[in-house]
């Protein structure tokens, strides 16, 4: 089953695709926009189904700090990707911090439940196999829209089937034990949703056109997050209006 | 004495194009401090409209006094309406404007709540093209700190902010995007969009 995996997820590298012609300013480069449109329609009827909270939030003490943990357990649980990955990008200083929040939060913080490496001043700094394909030099890609997880490119959907096996931890825990990180990330994405409620909500269902609106925002900040200025299609946040007041 | 006058006229023109290169040149243009300063005033102002404890409404007119206070809002309207700006009317253009205005005001003055606690700290200041920008971090309560920066420029005559981005989603870019689809549901009509804008946010 994994060697299936791994197959697919080579072959869907190959397939990151760049622009055959110039796009128009501000435009993504988008050539799969129909099938995209659909898994966006689907993913927000399962988020108003399920996860959008029905009014307003409001999150007692107790349980902000039961999410918290579950999420800090979840952050600790995925560290040891994020290492791997670390080293694939000969990011060396990252490794080391990397490593050295791991220890102390599965040690000192109660197997991750706390985030001590943060009050130490080791803040989180996540990368993905997504990333390392950028540093390896593969280009973005389209950008696609993915069942559930929502937006994505060619590039970093292709990260995420990889990244199923980058976690060292899923090789050495026992079986019922190694999920468990796994049902901690999705408690945490699901609260999340809840805590970010005002965001999502004015994405999804306040945009004239929700699907444009969560890819300009995705690009913008996936792009940020890599520190990828490669990347063809979409906006330039440092374009200068002053210059030309039209670009976008 | 034809000489004297010549060279009477000599210095004047030499002395008026001095000036004028003065006023050329980047000599005025804004500096880290002014940049920074302006940063610092904005977000002092919106910490005590956050803290006044005011009902949503009169944070949202609030909120509308700083934006035209310390934004450049015609570039930044500009901007939003992308190419369509080309063929809009000099009137289209100002109600837009307007328009635009009060629709941001609305969408992001509604939601200030959410930054209550909130904190601002201004890491650096770098220079970029003809403008500045300011980088900070905002730290909410329970939640990790993330990435912020103004941009300021001094080509509208005054010191004025003209986006502001989150973790690299650009307000201006995010607008434009959402202004684009807008005006396609309205087929491009101008005017529809101004006064669907005037209801929106």
């Amino acid at each position: 089953m994994r060697n299936v995996f791994l197959i697919v997820a080579l072959f869907s590298l190959t397939a990151c695709a760049t622009p055959r012609s110039a796009l128009g300013p501000g435009e993504a480069f988008d050539p799969y926009e129909a099938q995209n449109r659909k898994m966006h329609a689907f993913n927000k009827a399962v988020d108003s189904a399920l996860l959008r909270p029905k009014g307003p939030v409001k999150v007692g003490e107790t349980k902000r700090v039961l999410t918290e943990s579950v999420g800090n357990f979840a952050d600790n649980m995925d560290l040891p990707s994020t290492i791997v990955n670390d080293l694939l990008q000969v990011n060396l200083k990252s490794f080391v911090m990397n490593t050295y929040r791991f220890s102390v939060n599965t040690v000192l913080g109660f197997g991750g439940l706390f985030d001590v490496a943060s009050e130490f001043g080791i803040p989180k700094e996540n990368t993905d196999f997504g990333e390392t394909l950028y540093v390896w030099g593969i280009p973005e890609g389209a950008y696609v829209e993915l069942p559930i997880v929502g937006p994505s490119t060619q590039r970093a959907a292709a990260g995420r089937v990889v990244d199923l096996f980058t976690n060292p931890l899923s090789y050495v825990l026992p079986k019922p034990e190694k999920y468990v990180g796994t049902a901690a990330s999705v408690v945490s994405k699901v609260s999340d949703r809840r805590q970010h409620a005002g965001t999502v909500d004015s994405i999804l269902y306040d945009s004239a056109d929700s699907y444009a609106a969560a890819r300009s925002i995705y690009l913008q900040n996936r792009r940020y997050d890599l520190g990828d200025q490669s990347a063809q299609g979409g906006q330039d946040p440092y374009s200068d209006p002053y210059e030309d007041p039209y670009a976008e | 004495m034809p000489n004297n006058v010549t060279r009477r006229s000599l210095m004047a023109t030499s002395l008026a194009f001095a000036g004028l290169m003065g006023l050329a040149t980047p000599a005025l243009a804004l500096s880290d401090a002014e940049a920074r300063a302006l940063v610092d005033k904005v977000v002092k102002d919106i910490n005590s409209v956050i803290s006044s404890g005011k009902s949503v409404s009169g944070m949202i007119k609030d909120f509308e006094k700083i934006f035209v206070r310390y934004g450049d809002v015609n570039i930044i309207a500009r901007s939003a309406l992308g190419v369509d700006s080309r063929r809009a009317t000099s009137k289209q253009m100002a109600d837009f404007t307007v328009a635009f205005r009060g629709y941001i005001s609305r969408k992001y003055g509604k939601r200030f709540n959410e930054f209550v606690g909130g904190n601002v700290t201004v890491t650096d200041v770098r220079r970029l093209k003809s403008y500045v920008e300011v980088r900070g971090s905002i730290k909410l309560r329970g939640q990790a700190p993330f990435d912020v920066s103004w941009l300021v420029s001094d080509k509208s005559g005054k010191d004025l902010f003209f986006d502001m981005i989150m973790e690299g989603i650009s307000l201006r870019l995010t607008e434009a995007t959402e202004i684009g689809a807008m005006l396609d549901r309205r087929k491009g009509d101008i005017n529809a969009l101004i006064s669907d804008l005037r209801k929106a946010g």
